[in-house]
């Protein structure tokens, strides 16, 4: 039977950017340069992409520039794309009313990054439930108990190869 | 002889929840307190932990709108309509017009409901029992309307990816105009009954005050971050759907207390009334769903969509890597982010405030445990 379903090529998604996102598509680059970001589009959002250990820094430069003032950290997650885990913060600024999208790439055997707690209080949570789920652990965060899941849970439930337990009664 | 000095003061470990009426769910927080006040506290959530973003990989996308269904169950029809939103946005789908009003008159109308469910269960907390009595009759009126339009009182999965499952019935407007006179009489009674009362006004106002600065630093949006007065509502930042073309305010709050938090809501039914209104005159003719293949295999991005839920600005991340089934999905719920707030507002406040103030942050457990 011929397999008339199968493409060759997975079809990527336009890009389309509107005003404000092309202006900071442009200004990124030059606010960020010491760190050099990989600037990109995905649909709609700006994506920049940075070391780990540079997160801090660039969260403070991204919140503090005026032409920036990202002052809202509005979700926090990780992305497991197997040979790495991806940290993803969507940012926004409730002055200036645009968005932006923050990467940044870790190794599955060592998840870690550090914490932006310092600069978004609202940074708590959703970095527990990232290290709950995936194993991430944000340095300077103060509490890393589970949050989502409870004490002694094996494993981390959000990654790819994580095998679902048979049910047993409780 | 004095002894002054050589006693510690000691703090007392109170534990409030999980099985706990007030909590409005399943939610344990730890309280340290010092004789009546507040000293510390600790949040304790998970006991509903369905793994509901990690059910998403394993779905295909039509049926993932059920699984959005349970996450705020007050509010489903908002859930269903965003994650159809970023489905959409991802395959560059277009949405028929009279859909899209459809989506928003229930949209609104399941935030009214919502809302009469908060005023109701928030007079409880404060030792009111009779307004949720007028809040639920009025609320059971919206439930029969959604049954009637969806043919389910919760769970309706009638947003579907492209439009809506089918159209309103024939005397939809005629029901709809009878139903919006009873829900604003009925609004006018609890805001008569309610609001201005002296004891009332006495247990919330001026308990549990927050910022605008941290509540923003905390990620709180919705009624609970326009009560500190900043007028930050998705509906008018970013417009979705067709909410740029109704005329409408943003009510906000002065203070930033639980009084604030409640009346933001009360003004917001109104003003939710007045959309259905204005969706109801323009409503067009035509199509209520672009046809797509049950199976949708959407190109290969991702995409963050915003929306307006009653409890505040709902996010949802979608990863597709171009196969039949997600590859990630992450919500951001807004009651998770306003709870994270909670140990802000509790600090130095009496015990007796603390369910207070957590009522008037009208969380939904289903979607801050996910």
């Amino acid at each position: 039977m011929v397999e008339r379903h199968r493409r060759e090529e997975t079809p990527q998604a336009p890009v389309a950017l509107d005003d404000k996102g092309r202006a900071l598509q442009l200004l990124l680059p030059e606010i960020l340069a010491e760190f050099q970001p990989e600037v990109g589009a995905a649909v709609d959002l700006v994506v920049a992409t940075v070391k780990p250990q540079d997160v801090p820094a660039v969260c403070r430069l991204t919140k503090e520039d005026p032409r920036l003032s990202f002052d809202y950290l509005m979700c926090l997650c990780v992305v497991d794309y197997v040979e790495h885990l991806q940290v993803v913060y969507h940012l926004y600024s409730t002055t200036m009313k645009h968005m932006m999208v923050l990467k940044a790439n870790v190794s599955p055997e060592e998840p870690s990054l550090p914490s932006v707690i310092a600069l978004w209080t609202g940074a708590d949570w959703h970095e527990r439930e990232s290290h709950d789920l995936f194993g991430v652990v944000f340095e300077g965060h103060p509490n890393m108990n589970p949050l989502l899941l409870y004490e002694g849970f094996e494993g981390y439930p959000g990654r790819r190869n994580y095998e679902m337990p048979e049910y047993r009664e409780w | 002889m004095s002894t002054e000095g050589q006693l510690d003061t000691i703090h007392m470990m109170v534990n409030m929840g999980p099985q706990h009426p007030s909590t409005h769910g399943v939610f344990r927080m730890v309280l340290w307190v010092d004789g009546e006040r507040v000293v510390d506290l600790e949040p304790h959530i998970g006991y509903l932990h369905r793994g509901s973003e990690k059910l998403c990989e394993g779905e295909i996308y039509a049926q993932i709108v059920t699984l959005f269904d349970r996450l705020d169950y007050i509010s489903n029809l908002n859930n269903e309509m965003l994650f159809c939103r970023s489905v959409e946005k991802l395959m560059g789908l277009a949405v028929p017009e009279r859909a899209e009003y459809i989506r928003v008159i229930l949209c609104e109308l399941n935030r009214v409901a919502s809302h009469l469910l908060f005023s109701g269960t928030f007079g409880i907390d404060a030792g009111a029992m009779t307004p949720i009595m007028y809040a639920f009759r009025d609320r059971e009126k919206i439930q029969s309307m959604f049954e009637a339009v969806t043919g389910a009182r919760m769970m309706h999965n009638y947003i579907r990816i492209g439009g809506v499952k089918g159209d309103v019935p024939e005397d939809f407007a005629q029901r709809m105009g009878v139903l919006l006179g009873e829900i604003r009489q009925g609004i006018d009674e609890t805001d008569r009954l309610l609001s201005f009362n002296e004891i009332f006004l006495a247990r919330t106002k001026g308990i549990g005050v927050i910022d605008a600065e941290t509540a923003i630093a905390y990620g709180m949006s919705g009624p609970s971050l326009r009560a500190c007065g900043v007028p930050m509502d998705v509906r008018k930042d970013q417009p979705y759907s067709v909410y740029d073309r109704f005329d409408f305010g943003i009510p906000v709050g002065e203070k930033g207390d639980s009084w604030d938090r409640y009346y933001v809501r009360v003004m917001e039914m109104r003003e939710s009334l007045s959309i259905i209104e204005q969706a109801l005159e323009q409503l067009p003719d035509g199509p209520t769903i672009t046809p797509t293949r049950l199976v949708l295999r959407p190109p290969q991005g991702e995409v963050y969509v915003r929306g307006e839920n009653p409890r505040g600005e709902i996010g949802v991340y979608l990863v597709s890597n171009g196969a039949d089934r997600p590859y990630r999905v992450k919500v951001r719920p807004p009651s998770f982010c306003n709870l994270m707030a909670l140990k802000e507002l509790l600090k130095g406040t009496y015990v007796a405030d603390a369910v207070v103030i957590l009522g008037s942050l009208d969380i939904v457990l289903g979607e801050v445990d996910r």
